[in-house]
């Protein structure tokens, strides 16, 4: 099986036919509507607030609409004409509706040759699409709300300071991990700076973001983390089903202000990694860090400091579960 | 695209980030048109704080449409406050016709075609079916 990613950059591989079966596909949409509601689960905006998100990757507009049913005004981005033409096509009948209907377009696509396990949504286990909620029910017959912007995120995000309250991203960041040529200006190092400075940029302080994709290995989520850690954000992973098939991997990023290891361990069942970095630090703080990928005062780098030390002999205070962890400044 | 967006937008070029005549874009042979959406009040509320209000009037003026207040409305003018109202819940408030135009303005008045230009660099961001195309040539980025 082999991962998109590997294959071809995004605005090529989702050209007109996989597009169309990408988005027929009952079985991936259910698992990407899921795994939207998991990321709003996640982001936790305030319920009487009317949010203006930011979608990264917004494909066929699938996880905006259910942003839309959520009464929020969003913008979605993605390199893809082919997904943002499908997008557009929403609320026009071209769309199939039923459900029998999508199964029988996804025999028919599996007849013509497109090959139904090209795709990594496709990667998750059997259990997941068992239970037919009625927040799967995303309909094809609502119109795409939401502004679309043909754009490469490893490029730039064209907002200005503070737009979004907030911004999600289904399936979308693995494609920065790759190198869209040999230009040093467009390895996946570069790419993901761009793209995570920009995000913290646009985001208003104390903004949020999840961001669910597939890494292919531990390397390329250290990257990820750590692309959005120096662009300033606190930023930690969540983890659902970790190590089965269903695996689903979060990356959840704060603008200032917020521990992000707190949000998640309120939740049940999940597995944090990473923890979080710059909670309660500034913009004005941005880019200002030690040597290594901790930054000064977070809790990581107060553990490796006391690491350090106590291999040097000295005493240090026991860690507690408050160790590292923001602090009230007291007036 | 909606007018409330462009009041965000800016040139996508690493040149021009620091550049104010960056923001707004400027919309050339704009074809507009009203596309209905539902009302939602508290997301005014919540947006118009962040809304560049002499960029609006900028935007609104190149492309024709006029009545736009001078002044960015305060927060209390969204909601009717007349005694009637008072003491009930925020949810329940009565928005003003006020609020309404701001909806028809800000999300229902898109730009289904045309281009946008950088006032600093000069480059130009097509709109083709609503969608404006922010793909840089690599050299621009
Ligand atoms: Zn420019």
């Amino acid at each position: 099986m082999s991962r998109p990613e590997d294959t071809l950059p995004p605005d090529l591989y989702y050209n007109d036919p996989v597009s169309r079966q990408y988005t027929t596909s009952s079985r991936i949409q259910k698992i990407q509507a899921q795994m939207t509601h998991r990321a709003l689960q996640i982001l936790n905006l305030p319920p009487s607030q009317s949010s203006h998100i930011l979608d990264v990757g917004s494909g066929s507009g699938l996880s905006g609409a259910i942003l839309t049913q959520r009464g929020h005004t969003w913008v979605g981005m993605d390199i893809s004409a082919s997904m943002l033409a499908i997008a557009l096509q929403r609320g026009t009948g071209a769309l199939p509706r039923k459900r029998r209907k999508l199964a029988q377009d996804m025999e028919m696509d599996v007849e013509d040759g497109i090959d139904d396990k090209q795709s990594n949504d496709e990667d998750a286990g059997d259990e997941e699409v068992e239970d037919e909620g009625e927040e799967d029910e995303i309909g094809d017959d609502a119109p795409c709300e939401g502004d679309l912007l043909l754009a490469d995120i490893g490029q730039a995000l064209p907002f200005r300071p503070g737009t979004f309250d907030a911004a999600i991203s289904i399936s979308a960041v693995q494609w920065l991990c790759q190198a869209e040529s040999s230009d040093e200006n467009d390895a996946p190092t570069r790419r993901l700076k761009r793209f995570f400075e920009a995000l913290y940029v646009c985001l208003k302080r104390g903004g949020k973001a999840v961001m669910q994709f597939y890494p292919r290995n531990q390397k390329e989520r250290d990257m990820v983390g750590t692309a959005a850690r120096r662009a300033g954000f606190g930023a930690g992973f969540l983890v659902d089903a970790e190590g089965t098939k269903a695996e689903k991997v979060y990356l959840v990023c704060s603008v200032g202000g917020e521990d992000v290891t707190a949000t998640i361990e309120a939740m049940e069942d999940v597995e944090i990694e990473g923890g979080a970095v710059g909670a309660g630090r500034g913009r004005e703080q941005k880019g200002k860090f030690g040597k290594g990928e901790y930054k000064k005062g977070s809790k990581e780098w107060i553990m490796r400091k006391k690491e350090r030390m106590e291999r040097k002999g000295m005493v240090v205070k026991k860690n507690s579960k408050y160790t590292g962890r923001k602090r009230k400044v007291a007036f | 695209m909606k007018i409330l967006t462009l009041n965000f937008l800016t040139c996508a070029r690493k040149t021009c980030k620091s550049s104010p005549a960056a923001f707004p874009l400027h919309p050339r042979d704009a074809e507009l048109e009203i596309v209905e959406t539902e009302f939602n009040a508290l997301f005014i509320q919540n947006i118009l704080p962040r809304v560049e209000w002499d960029a609006l009037k900028g935007l609104c003026t190149e492309l024709g449409l006029t009545n736009v207040p001078p002044e960015a409305p305060e927060p209390k003018e969204l909601f009717d406050t007349s005694i009637k109202s008072a003491g009930i819940d925020e949810k329940e408030k009565e928005p003003t016709q006020l609020t309404r135009d701001l909806h028809n303005l800000l999300l229902e008045t898109t730009i289904q075609s045309g281009k946008l230009v950088c006032g600093n660099c000069g480059h130009e961001y097509a709109i083709k079916e609503g969608i404006a195309n922010f793909l840089l040539p690599s050299h621009m980025v």
